[in-house]
């Protein structure tokens, strides 16, 4: 009886708690190494009925207590140092920007939203160990169209969305720690033992991320679960840490080999991206395996060597998995991105300044649209009138376009665009503004370093050149599963562009000070001859007399002669 | 010399006029252009408030049972008396106890109670008869030759708000009433220390304001375990697996909440609201490395090294992100295989029979053995199901110890109810309330007490208008907590005591206050000199010109006279 219920028990728990962790490795054409980290907690309870939940498992009690009690619908959270090249590296599994990004919908129960999202951001600061409690209402946008939910729900009801990025934000060992904490086997068992901070952070690109978000337990949609996807993305840069071979190993980029899977983990693999290698000739892959797994990647097929950790036999007679790859040649090129797009701004002076945003669609014959966001901050200010979009040489014009002017110190510029990008072409919009002057008190800490301006958003979906698979009920590794696909044509992209670095008229912060000092003097010079005018009165005095003389009277005195 | 003359007097009327008007013009604008806003606060309630003169009234009513007055005496009894009792406890502090006691005879009713056959019986028949309001107390006289307690027993304390009183063997009927009543009066007091409030519990609730004496160190020790009060408390049960290899713990902690944390909760919910969750840790160690016991073949962890076990620990518990209510943590660690069976040893090297162990305001920690579940040949890992119903039983001690439900030991010849199903008698509820609601008066008068301090102490801190609202509702609550003390309401003077701890948390941690912008004198100094200092000496100068040569003419006038 007993074995009845404990088996019992055990399906029980299988259904409402699952945990997965995931590595996936892919060499880049640059030499460095592209390593993607995925766990998620999947943790089936209505949500949306607004029951208070409190018994957690697997789920994290501070993540689940801020859902419930701001009534989230979904988060998605990433710290980021660094800036993917995407003409470089391809297409990152899970793009970010860099610094802080923070974007939530809100269930529509939430009645007063600013104050929910200004509370929610100070408690996640305190969660995350980062300074998001910097956002408020002149860094925060409602897009209309570019960040919709990736969960299930048909909200789109853009009043609940709240988005933000500070691009200033440094991400560091302190942004890990609690990030590891987060994990059902911290960093203690399975993959998150490679997460050794001083390996990670010397590196030329470091993304973190948590995402919550409604998922679907079935395709049917008969129960829903919480999803907790945590992602830590890396690229360990060839001469930094590689000492110059072109070798990689496990025991290289992360000081550790891996030993065993988290207990937890219902499955726990790495995958390591062999397409460009398929008779071995780029690079050798040891300890060899067998297992081989093809999954569509950002419209691409894409064939792996999958390493089961679950399994015994993995770690093989030394008990522990020591990945190396060994590169043979330094040939081979990569498949372009079909989009990438870059940001830059131009202009002479510290009065006006024009912000020019290239996106390449490098697709040979398929033209595709995307939604371009940008989040200005006030102290830009934008003139619309003056944007345009140009392809190939002629005038583009957006097929939408959602604009919301700024306020000073209360709202940013948000600029929407829906742009047809032409094959093969380089699409150009530019927009000219003017710098505010701020306040002698509203500048950061280190004024001359410049003003960051978060990146833009380019979302689109993007042709593909394969069949992409869009039944969501295959098992998929995890990194193909974050944007849900709808079409078999097509495929899902978000680019990033870099951020700005803006310089704005500073003053000399000492200014006041003097000013006060000059214009008192002044203003005490002016007054004392006029005070001096006004008061004394002035008569005709006789002249003092000569020091001759009054040494002579001075005499006379003592010999009691009358002066002179 | 005329001329001279009238040059001078007009220079003299243009100082004078100059330094008119910037005495009439230019120091109230340059006062009402730097002053801050510091809005009205009621300032001489708090300096009142500073002297707290606390009066606790408690209603006891005492009922003679038949067989226990004469039928003369029963003529006289519908009575009344009042007790007083005075302490000082430090100069700003006093304390003044009131029983009202009122002495009636049982109806017929209440005499069928009382011949219920064993006490528990009677006090339940007794309770469903009347209510008694929260903070008072019914205490029945029974004869000696009641059957209802033990040989041995003289007191019985319900679960309720009544006790039942034996007779002393030396009141036989006959004795006048005078001498009945002052045979009864310090029996009823020792049952109003039980079950209502003491001396001790008050002076310890009183700890915020009042610095201890070392004569009551129990006390103190007592009133340091329990938690602060406050108007929330978050429970927290952790499981800590440190080894999930070898075990799948399944521990049903809604359905042991429900049955057993619950309704105690839902008791206390007059003093606090409450909210549990519980979450899973794996891979969590204790601070300390327990050692191997040969004599026993287990581990053991010492008293001493206790206190090393919850740092470590408490890093993965995490911190409470949705409210600022102290967390109670209750941990059920179940030791690694290897580490196995483990337990807690005393001080004298005995074992301690819960194998659990609380620290004082941070919460209880229990040690849940699993090797006997491992059978002849375990195969790892082990699915163990947690018998909630020892580990509830464990931490719900713990609870009321932390909340501090006091479970002081009864003098002799007490009988105290075993509390029933809701872990709480009424009157332990009644206890806890009282020394709450002082606790909280006291914590609330410092608050605001040192807020005004503070406030006048440093003049450049800007008052709003919402501080000041904050600072007069919270000194209103606390008139009305007194008052209601006064009155014996004891429910209606913790609520009030609650909002006046809530409004002056609120006015002492506003964020305004602290936008008291870094502006030091010698900065303002510095600012103000280039301008003043011109502008000011000419105008002092012209000034002792004039009164001096005022001076010299009244005394050449007076020369002349003379």
């Amino acid at each position: 009886m007993h074995v009845a219920s404990w088996f019992q028990k055990c399906i029980e728990i299988l259904i409402f708690y699952d945990f997965q962790e995931e590595l996936v490795v892919r060499p880049l054409h640059s030499g460095d190494i592209y390593a993607s980290f995925q766990f998620r907690t999947l943790w089936e309870t209505d949500f949306m009925r607004g029951n208070k939940v409190s018994h957690y498992r697997l789920f994290p009690k501070s993540l689940g207590q801020v859902i419930s009690k701001f009534s989230v619908r979904e988060l998605h959270i990433s710290f980021t140092q660094g800036y993917w090249r995407t003409m470089q590296w391809g297409q990152p599994y899970l793009p970010s920007p860099p610094g802080a990004e923070l974007w939530v919908w809100f269930q529509d129960s939430v009645t007063d939203v600013d104050a929910t999202w200004k509370e929610l951001t100070n408690v996640l600061s305190g969660i995350f160990c980062a300074s998001l409690n910097f956002i408020d209402s002149t860094n925060t946008v409602q897009p209309s169209a570019s960040f919709k939910p990736l969960g299930i729900g048909n909200v789109t009801d853009h009043r609940f969305l709240r988005y933000a990025t500070l691009p200033r934000e440094i991400v560091c060992t302190e942004n890990l720690t609690p990030w590891k904490k987060l994990l059902p086997c911290g960093s203690k068992a399975g993959l998150a033992v490679l997460l050794k901070s001083e390996k990670l952070f010397h590196s030329s690109f470091h993304s973190q991320a948590v995402h919550i978000r409604p998922v679907c337990q079935d395709w049917q949609c008969k129960t829903t679960s919480w999803e907790l996807r945590q992602t830590l993305n890396v690229v360990f840069d060839l001469h930094n840490s590689g000492q110059g071979k072109r070798e990689w190993s496990l025991f290289k980029m992360f000081s550790r080999t891996l030993t065993e899977a988290c207990p937890l983990a219902s499955s726990s693999k790495i995958y390591i991206d062999i397409t460009d290698n398929p008779e071995g000739e780029q690079f050798e892959l040891s300890p060899a395996t067998s297992l081989l797994s093809q999954a569509m990647v950002l419209g691409d097929r894409r064939t792996f060597s999958v390493y089961d950790l679950t399994q015994q036999d993995t770690f093989g007679s030394v008990r522990s998995l020591n990945l190396l790859i060994r590169w043979k040649s330094t040939e081979g090129d990569m498949l372009r991105p079909l989009l990438h797009a870059e940001r830059y701004v131009a202009g002479y002076g510290l009065q006006t300044g024009e912000i020019h945003t290239l996106m390449y669609n490098h697709h040979p014959y398929r033209s595709f649209p995307v939604l371009l966001l940008d989040s200005v901050p006030w102290y830009l200010r934008l003139y619309i009138h003056t944007l345009t979009v140009t392809s190939k040489g002629k005038d583009n014009k957006p097929s939408y376009i959602h604009y919301q002017p700024s306020k000073d110190r209360v709202r940013p510029h948000l600029l929407e665009m829906l742009v047809q990008l032409p094959p093969n072409s380089v699409t150009e919009v530019t927009v000219q503004f003017e710098r505010a002057l701020l306040k002698w008190t509203e500048y950061t800490p280190d004024p001359n370093h410049g003003f960051y301006v978060g990146s833009s958003v380019i979302s689109s979906l993007v042709p593909s050149t394969v069949a992409m698979d869009t039944n969501s009920t295959r098992e998929r590794p995890l990194f193909s599963s974050f944007f849900p696909c709808k079409e078999e044509s097509s495929y899902f992209v978000r680019v990033y562009t870099e951020p700005l670095l803006v310089n704005l008229p500073t003053p000399d912060f000492s200014m006041p000070y003097n000013v006060i000092c000059l214009t008192c003097t002044v203003v005490a010079v002016g007054y004392g001859s006029l005070y001096n005018l006004l008061t004394r009165s002035f008569q005709i005095e006789e002249p003092s007399p000569g020091l001759a003389k009054r040494i002579a009277n001075v005499i006379r005195k003592m010999r009691g002669v009358p002066p002179l | 010399m005329a001329t001279t003359e009238v040059e001078r007097r007009r220079g003299q009327l243009a100082a004078l006029s100059i330094a008119a008007v910037v005495i009439i013009v230019g120091v109230p604008l340059w006062w009402r252009t730097t002053e801050t806003y510091r809005a009205w606060l009621p300032v001489s309630q708090i300096k009142e408030l500073a002297k707290l003169q606390l009066q606790l009234s408690a209603d006891v009513e005492v009922v003679f049972a038949r067989g226990t007055v004469t039928p003369e005496q029963q003529k006289k009894v519908p009575l009344t008396q009042t007790q007083e009792e005075e302490r000082a406890i430090d100069e700003d502090t006093a304390l003044r106890y009131r029983y009202e006691t009122r002495y009636r005879t049982a109806t017929i009713m209440e005499e069928d109670a009382l011949n219920q056959p064993s006490a528990a019986e009677a006090d339940l028949s007794l309770h469903t008869l009347s209510e008694s309001p929260c903070g008072s107390l019914v205490v029945y006289v029974i004869p000696e030759s009641s059957s209802l307690l033990p040989e041995d027993v003289n007191v019985y304390i319900g679960q309720r708000r009544t006790a039942l009183l034996r007779i002393g063997p030396q009141m036989r009927v006959g004795k006048t009433l005078e001498q009945l009543l002052a045979h009864l009066e310090p029996r009823i007091k020792q049952v109003l220390q039980v079950m209502s409030f003491s001396h001790n519990d008050i002076t310890a609730a009183l700890s915020d304001r009042v610095r201890f004496s070392p004569d009551n160190k129990e006390s103190i020790a007592d009133s340091m375990r329990a938690f602060k009060s406050s108007p929330g408390y978050e429970i927290t049960f952790s499981l800590l697996n440190p080894d999930p290899k070898s075990h799948r713990l399944h521990w049903d902690i809604e359905g042991a909440v429900q049955t057993y944390i619950q309704p105690l909760l839902t008791k206390l919910s007059p003093v606090a609201n409450f909210s549990i969750d519980s979450q899973t840790l794996y891979y969590t160690m204790l601070g300390v490395n327990p050692r191997f016991d040969t004599s026993r073949s287990a581990y053991t962890l010492n008293a001493d090294s206790l206190a090393h076990v919850i740092n470590p620990v408490e890093a993965r518990l995490g911190s409470n992100a949705a409210s600022s209510n102290p967390v109670l943590n209750f941990l059920l660690y179940v030791p690694d295989a290897q580490h196995s069976p483990l337990y807690i040893q005393g001080r004298k090297k005995q074992e301690v029979p819960s194998n659990a162990f609380h620290s004082p305001r941070w919460g209880g920690i229990m040690v849940y053995n699993v090797n006997g579940f491992y059978g002849s040949e375990p195969e790892f890992p082990v699915d163990i199901n947690i018998d909630m119903a020892k580990v509830m039983g464990v931490f719900l001690a713990q609870l009321r110890l932390l909340l501090g439900v006091q479970s002081s030991t009864p003098p002799p010849g007490f009988l105290v109810a075993r509390c029933g199903s809701t872990g709480l008698a009424d009157w332990e509820l009644d206890r806890l309330m009282w020394s709450r609601s002082v606790e909280n008066v006291a914590t609330a008068t410092t608050t605001i007490t040192s807020l005004a301090q503070l406030l006048d102490q440093i003049g450049n801190i800007v008052i709003n208008d919402n501080i000041a609202q904050q600072v007069s509702s919270a000194v209103t609550s606390l008139q009305l907590a007194v008052a209601e003390l006064e009155a014996g309401n004891l429910g209606f003077a913790l609520q009030y005591s609650k909002e006046a701890i809530l409004a002056s948390e609120k006015a002492f941690f506003d964020p305004s206050l602290l936008h008291l912008l870094y502006f030091p004198d010698d900065q303002k100094f510095a600012i103000y000199i280039p301008l003043f200092l011109p502008m000011c000496v000419p105008i002092l100068l012209s000034l002792l010109k004039i009164v001096s040569e005022a001076r010299q003419r009244r005394r050449e006038k007076q020369a002349k006279k003379d």
